[in-house]
């Protein structure tokens, strides 16, 4: 039944088939992806019609290649910009509620936590309607009664932001909270009792010790932001992200500049999260 | 006392309704070292942490130098604490771990290499500045822990068992050398421990404490041979206890409870009870005493077993023709070479050694 | 020294409450608000309960909503089904050496953009995809078939999102396992089916629990893979959302859509802890 265990020649057989099967499942729609990103073709569609860089690298008339794309490259810069201040502002946020939950005590801790985990339960398209709802509501307030326009209550980058920001937090929240909890308060106590401010404590201790949690955290905030769609749909203004761009594209039609880009996104974030695990490996 | 270095009047400490330090007036003498001695629980680390100021008191005052420290932060105490687990920073080596504290003053860098370097050879562990905290043995770790907390030369370094974790062999030495180190940085130390050998062995004053009370603070010398409670004389050092009746007071003869009698002293508070405790130590009863001698209490042994401990050997022993079985020190010497399994042996103890305090 | 402390609560309190307060709160309480908003006979702002009144009246809101919550119910189920055999593969019976590898390479796939892998598989199925083209050059086929837009497809592709929802919370609680609780159970005379439901599944519970809610949340809430690989007929709930939204401006109506997409959620949720007697907190972490 299991690598100790005898086992019959069938199941070991059968069991491997399934898993071979799976990981091509897995990997087949990417590795299509990639490969016709550089198909000599107006179209992502066999057959292969030779090896071409066009996807990328072409300036019209015909084709137009990636990199001479102004629309996606331009929602490539907006979804990394989101994703800067969204794993900013989550990291930062999330590691305040982590110190809050791991480290103080007050009265309603519990219902707070409960509250603050809630966001990864809650479907993400009903997080954007809501806050869109609500920025809408404020917008209207402000008008109605200071005349004032307020510009990020309407949808726009800022709104987008602050959306994938409100759930995204809870994640930063969970991952650096299970490392707090293995941190050892006797060295905070040690700290002070050699003369260093609460602030310096968390500076010189806690911060050191929580260091590849704040990294990876904020390495996946970025991806989770980067990628984000569901909740990013109801917010977005006339600064279109990555993906609501390529949904827009593929939507009506498709043209191999979409496996371009995707090309890139699979290998950049591939990058990404394999130093990020080398790194936490190292670690640990 | 002429110069005490803390003074601690009426400090309690309760958690919820029990009571974990109670009402503790004591004060510690400038440059000595004091102990406090107590079984597991009793409330010593509570005690601690308040003089630390990681735990507030639920009432009494603590002062440092003549200043009330209750409204100081831990950070502003001239008190610095070397933990039970020790501490020390795994991000950081030990150069970084000991000058730690000086860089929270804004030394300037020159002053801070001087002094690390200095205590470094102190504790005997120059040249292990770039070491990781994680390279070091029990016993560097812990003088690495001490160095930390000595080279901000505090008015009082508190140590919270900090041999505990360390093997016999190695707890024995470090003994000996916290000891010489204490004499010679004239540091005041307070060290809290539950092994009476520690305390005896290097303390200048020790408080023996139970239930969150202090029981007897006194030299280690006069805490074993006069025991103010029962308590005292049955944690310092080991002791037979018999349960006596009373015969005639002034001067005092008790009877155990299979008829023999004894002379004896009462020892503690007073009390009428005509039940007791007798406390007789195993060093106490002399193994063939001279005939000679007066105001002794003689009585047979008949021996059971021999512990063989070196200098330490003891017997166990029953009491003329009872069942009842004491211990008693068997020195090593040819006097004593006859004494086998199943000897009977005349014996004999002084009155004064014979301690009756209130049973319980 | 109370006070002391008490500084260090504030600030880490402030951020917190306004996070949770400004975002999560008070979006959602306007959420049933807005849901609740209407105008009279007369054409005035008033409160009403026609909104969720048009839900239940008009035939294809609630029976895409149903739909949407039984399909997102067997997505989930599904799932567990094709993830557990290779989670059980990857951690107990291929050699211990690869299983940091394959674990590795299942997760992958999971850091690309939703889209590109739905895009992937569009790029396969369709009817002038990948795979047609295949079958065709092969003879094993005369006329393309079309693959794409179909029930079927749409849970594949639902399935395939999930998966690794699914498969890091089964892997990390069956590495926990100890490999000697079923050595014992097999030296005890148990069969490999009475292993499995007695030793294993229990002992996984925790982390089925934690994979299953999350998946059943990310399916419910999809938006992508129903639109793009789902039939015109297939219509996902989420989708009936964005209609009222941006297509017909009727945010009334697309605000009851989305709180009774958001009950529907937190009961399938809190029954599901309820049935396996477990926490959210430790579900999630
Ligand atoms: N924070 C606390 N809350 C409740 N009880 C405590 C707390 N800290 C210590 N105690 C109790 O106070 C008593 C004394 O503890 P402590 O000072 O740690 O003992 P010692 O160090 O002498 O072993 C123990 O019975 C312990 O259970
Ligand atoms: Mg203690």
């Amino acid at each position: 039944m299991i690598r100790t265990l005898p086992q019959s020649g069938l199941y070991k057989i059968a069991f491997r088939f399934y898993v071979v099967l799976f990981y091509i499942f897995l990997f087949a729609p990417l590795i299509i992806t990639c490969l016709l990103a550089f198909n000599d073709s107006s179209f992502p569609a066999l057959p292969w019609k030779g090896f071409s860089l066009d996807w990328f690298l072409a300036n019209g008339p015909d084709r137009v290649g990636l990199f001479h794309d102004r629309s996606n490259l331009s929602s490539i810069v907006v979804s990394a910009q989101t994703a800067f201040w969204v794993s900013l502002f989550s990291v930062v946020v999330g590691t305040m509620g982590a110190f809050l939950f791991e480290q103080e005590d007050f009265p309603g801790k519990q219902g707070l936590y409960f509250l603050a985990l809630t966001p990864l339960v809650i479907p993400g398209v009903i997080l954007g309607i809501s806050i869109l709802l609500t920025a809408n509501s404020l917008g209207i307030y402000f008008e109605d009664n200071f005349g004032l326009d307020v510009p990020f209550l309407r949808p726009s980058f800022w709104l987008v932001v602050l959306g994938q920001f409100s759930f995204i937090t809870t994640f930063v929240l969970l991952v650096v909270s299970a490392r707090l909890k293995k941190f050892d308060r006797s060295l905070e106590e040690a700290a002070l009792n050699l003369g260093a401010s609460r602030f310096e404590v968390i500076r010189y201790i806690t911060l050191p010790f929580l260091r590849p949690a704040l990294i990876g955290s904020g390495a996946v905030a970025f991806l989770m932001s980067f990628e984000n769609f569901n909740t990013t749909l109801f917010l977005v203004g006339s600064e279109t992200t990555l993906p609501i761009n390529l949904y827009l594209q593929v939507r009506d039609g498709s043209t191999p500049i979409i496996n371009a880009v995707s090309f890139l996104l699979i290998v950049s974030t591939s990058t990404i999260a394999l130093i990020n695990l080398l790194l936490s490996n190292r670690k640990s | 006392m002429k110069n005490p270095v803390l003074e601690i009047e009426h400090l309690r400490k309760i958690f919820g309704n029990f009571v974990a330090v109670d009402s503790l007036s004591f004060d510690v003498e400038e440059g000595s070292f004091f102990s406090i001695l107590g079984p597991s629980g009793c409330g010593k680390t509570t005690l601690l942490r308040m003089i630390a100021g990681f735990l507030s008191p639920s009432d009494g005052v603590l002062r440092i130098r003549g200043k009330e420290m209750n409204s100081v932060p831990p950070n502003r105490r001239p008190v610095n604490l070397v933990f039970q687990n020790l501490a020390l920073f795994p991000m950081m080596n030990v150069r970084d771990n000991i000058a730690f504290g000086l860089k929270r003053q804004k030394l300037d860098k020159k002053t801070i290499t001087f002094k690390v370097d200095s205590i470094l050879e102190r504790v005997h562990l120059q040249g292990y500045g770039s070491k990781q905290v994680a390279q070091l043995s029990g016993g560097q770790k812990q003088r690495i822990a001490i160095a930390r907390s000595l080279v901000l030369e505090p008015s009082l370094l508190l140590l919270d068992e900090p041999l505990g974790a360390l093997d016999l062999k190695l707890r024995e030495q470090m003994k000996i050398e916290l000891k010489k180190l204490q004499s010679e940085v004239g540091t005041t130390f307070m060290y809290i421990t539950h092994d009476q050998s520690e305390a005896l062995v290097m303390s200048d004053t020790v408080a023996v404490m139970n239930k969150g009370r202090f029981e007897q603070i006194d030299t280690p010398r006069e805490l074993y041979s006069n025991p103010a409670t029962s308590f005292v004389a049955g944690f310092v050092g080991e002791t037979n206890i018999l349960p006596v009746k009373v015969i005639s007071n002034n001067p005092l003869k008790v009877a155990t409870l299979f008829g023999l009698e004894l002379a004896g002293v009462t020892a503690g508070e007073t009390t009428k009870a005509k039940e007791l405790d007798l406390y007789i130590r195993p060093e106490s009863i002399m193994l063939d005493p001279d005939a000679g001698l007066q105001d002794i209490n003689k009585f047979s042994l008949h021996i059971q077993n021999i512990l063989f401990d070196g200098s330490n050997t003891k017997v166990l022993a029953t009491i003329d023709k009872s069942d009842t079985e004491i211990t008693v020190a068997l020195p090593q010497s040819s006097q004593f070479a006859h004494i086998k399994k199943g000897s009977v042996v005349s014996a004999g103890v002084h009155a004064d050694h014979c301690r009756c305090y209130a049973r319980g | 020294m109370k006070n002391y402390f008490r500084l260090g609560l504030l600030i880490f309190l402030t951020p917190v409450l306004l996070w949770l307060v400004l975002l999560i709160v008070i979006p959602h309480i306007e959420l049933l608000l807005m849901s609740l908003k209407g105008t009279d006979d007369y054409g005035n702002p008033a409160w009403t309960f026609s909104h969720y009144a048009t839900f239940f009246n008009e035939k294809i809101y609630w029976y895409t909503f149903v739909r949407t919550a039984v399909y997102a119910l067997a997505t989930t189920f599904l799932t567990f089904l094709v993830t557990f055999p290779v989670a059980f593969y990857i951690t107990k019976i291929v050699s211990k050496k690869f299983t940091g590898f394959l674990t590795i390479l299942l997760l992958m796939p999971f850091w690309v953009s939703e889209l590109v892998r739905v895009y992937g598989w569009m790029i396969l199925l369709r009817e002038s995809g990948v795979i047609n083209h295949i079958l065709i050059s092969l003879g094993i086929i005369n006329t393309p078939i079309e693959m794409l837009y179909n029930d079927v497809t749409m849970m594949m592709g639902l399935v395939y999102t999930s998966m690794l929802f699914m498969a890091v919370p089964l892997i990390s609680s069956l590495e926990g396992m100890d490999d000697s609780l079923i050595e014992a159970a097999h030296d005890l005379g148990a069969s490999p089916p009475t292993i499995f439901f007695k030793i294993i599944i229990p002992y996984a519970s925790h982390g089925i629990t934690s994979g299953a809610i999350v998946v059943f949340m990310l399916a419910l809430g999809n938006y992508l893979t129903p639109t793009l690989m789902g039939g015109k007929n297939s219509l996902w709930f989420t989708e009936q959302i964005y209609n009222e939204f941006i297509a017909s401006f009727n945010w009334n109506q697309g605000a009851a859509f989305g709180f009774l997409l958001l009950l529907l959620s937190s009961f399938i949720i809190w029954a599901g802890l309820k049935l396996t007697r477990q926490e959210l907190g430790r579900a999630l972490s």
